[in-house]
């Protein structure tokens, strides 16, 4: 019996939303009086995989076949099911990202375990219960599940978990590998394109996040949103009406039918705040909103805002910034 | 070509979410229903698939009978027939197994759905039914077109990019924007879903895994700090000193 954790790498690294569901999954062990384990597919550092003991992770079982560099539904279940016989787990721990949850999604299928998505709390165990927490009515509401199977899998979101830090604790880096069949690779993609994010940081992963409405007027005044966003190390986003006249991509739109965030600190321009847009946003830690009117329904929401034309408050906060010692 | 769709019935985006029963159970009263955003995209690119390709595109709710009005509304859009399983959707999985026993039985070519539906937000179904029929899963889809009669071309998003993926038919898939522009019953579509067959089946057995016991909402911000305007500088020194966030 014990803990198995997904996580999954980014340039080598491994993604900061890994690193939440591996403190996630060591504490959830340390509840149980197991060890958690980790998997990891395709190309990690070896360095970056055994510095996972920081988090609590005692052994992690790699599986470094070539075919996996890019992600592929099957075989990564495959993968995942092998370590998870191998160790016996009865818990598994994702990430809440369109891989995790995929292959979560298959998982509790090919396993019979009970499985939860978007969850925000480490479990309550309580003899023979297994609850869970996970966020519901997108970002409107919470419910308290109980996973009834032997085998719970867990998809933690994003930035709702802190991450542990035991300084100097390495875990072990074991070659795992699972016999994969031509049939495994039947929807393997023929080509991925990553974004260029011009050296900025993932929405999914940020903990800042700077989002623009239809209050800046137009896609030409969007370099304000980008340069506050550069100062502080943030992510930018943008409403739903801003995305749909085009000013932005649709993977920046941030909202109920968009993607949900939930940053540290979200700061929002010339958006008014419909209730759609504020069930995306509204598990962020601090929101800040700036809106030149004062009965913008976003402000009963807000921690700070300010009541003022987002295109003349900008570039005084991006000049504050700049002041600021990083 | 045989698509089948299917849909939620979930409570509208601007929905105030309430809990009854000592926070056990949701509170309709005052609710409004539609169908699932998500599933209007796939329901919409089924349809155009169908007009450009010819086929059938069936609608399939696993819900109970106050689902119909948006059943119906799904006719009206252009889907041509429609299922819905009489049962209540207890968790991901039992629905996965309902929409699984309908399509072994149907055989269709494609099963879409939107990515999550927005009151349980799981984005597990399409996967686990992918699974159990043992065919391909691509999620969350955000263009699907097909290449020739039996090979279909779709863009999945990733975090921070995208995958282009082709797969053989039968497969599943989930659909997100921009696939297409979702439609909105004309009066004609309206008068003709009024005859176009609805059949009620009852649930293929199943069990769920997972049971909500209890419901909470977010806490409520103990209210704004506002920042004067010519003084917005005063701000980012706050979020550093006061909240800690920078």
């Amino acid at each position: 019996m014990s803990v198995l954790v997904f996580v999954e790498g980014l340039n080598g690294e491994i993604k900061k939303s890994s690193l939440e569901a591996a403190s996630y999954g060591s504490q959830v062990a340390q509840a149980m009086g197991t060890s958690a384990t980790a998997v990891a597919i395709g190309e990690v550092h070896e360095e970056a995989l055994a510095k996972l003991g920081e988090q609590g992770i005692s052994k992690v079982l790699y599986d470094a076949d070539d075919r996996l560099k890019q992600f592929v539904a099957d075989a990564y279940v495959k993968v995942i099911a092998t370590a998870a016989q191998q160790e016996s787990a009865k818990v598994l721990v994702f990430s809440n990202s369109n891989i995790g949850a995929a292959v979560g999604s298959k998982l509790a299928v090919r396993l019979n375990g009970s499985l939860a998505t978007n969850v925000t709390e480490l479990p309550k165990i309580d003899g023979g219960n297994f609850t869970v927490t996970r966020g519901v009515f997108s970002g409107k509401a919470f419910a308290d599940v109980n996973l009834t199977s032997d085998v719970k899998i867990i998809a933690v979101k994003k930035n709702s978990t802190d991450i542990i830090s035991n300084g100097g604790s390495t875990a072990t880096v074991e070659k795992l590998s699972a016999d994969l069949a031509e049939s495994d690779f039947a929807a393997a993609p023929k080509e991925t394109v990553m974004q260029d994010t011009g050296g900025g940081v993932l929405l999914p992963e940020a903990e800042i996040v700077v989002s623009g409405g239809r209050g800046m007027k137009g896609p030409e005044n969007w370099h304000l949103i980008e340069g506050l966003a550069k100062e502080l190390g943030a992510a930018t986003a943008c409403s739903k009406p801003v995305s749909d006249i085009g000013w932005r991509p649709h993977h920046e739109h941030v909202g109920q039918t968009g993607i949900t965030v939930s940053p540290n600190l979200y700061i929002a321009a010339g958006i008014s705040g419909a209730i759609q847009h504020l069930a995306g946003v509204n598990s962020s830690k601090v929101i800040v909103v700036i809106n030149k009117d004062p009965e913008a329904p976003f402000f009963k929401a807000a921690d700070y805002g300010i009541v003022g034309d987002a295109l003349e408050v900008l570039p005084k906060l991006i000049e504050a910034a700049k002041a600021l010692d990083k | 070509m045989k698509i089948l769709v299917c849909i939620s019935n979930v409570p509208d985006t601007t929905s105030k979410i309430n809990f009854t029963g000592d926070n056990k159970e949701f509170d309709k009263n005052g609710v409004q229903y539609v169908i699932n955003p998500w599933d209007e995209y796939a329901l919409t690119r089924a349809i155009e698939l169908k007009e450009a390709k010819g086929g059938s595109v069936t609608v399939l709710n696993v819900g109970e009978a106050d689902a119909e009005p948006n059943i119906r509304k799904a006719l009206a859009i252009g889907a041509d027939d429609a299922i819905r399983v009489n049962a209540h959707p207890k968790d991901a999985f039992f629905v996965a197994q309902q929409i699984t026993a309908i399509a072994k039985e149907g055989g269709y070519d494609m099963i879409l759905m939107g990515k999550e539906s927005i009151d349980y937000n799981g984005f597990q179904v399409h996967n686990m039914v992918g699974e159990m029929m043992g065919i391909p899963s691509v999620t969350p889809a955000f263009k699907l077109d097909m290449v020739d009669d039996s090979t279909a071309r779709l863009e999945r998003e990733i975090e921070g990019g995208k995958e282009v993926v082709e797969v053989k038919l039968p497969f599943v898939a989930s659909a997100q924007q921009p696939m297409c522009e979702p439609r909105i019953p004309n009066m004609r579509g309206i008068m003709t879903a009024r005859t176009k067959p609805l059949k009620v089946v009852e649930a293929a057995g199943g069990e769920a895994k997972s049971e909500y016991v209890n419901y909470s909402k977010p806490e409520k911000k103990s209210g704004v700090k506002l920042i004067d305007a010519d003084n917005a500088g005063e701000l980012i020194k706050l979020l550093r000193n006061e909240a800690k966030v920078l």
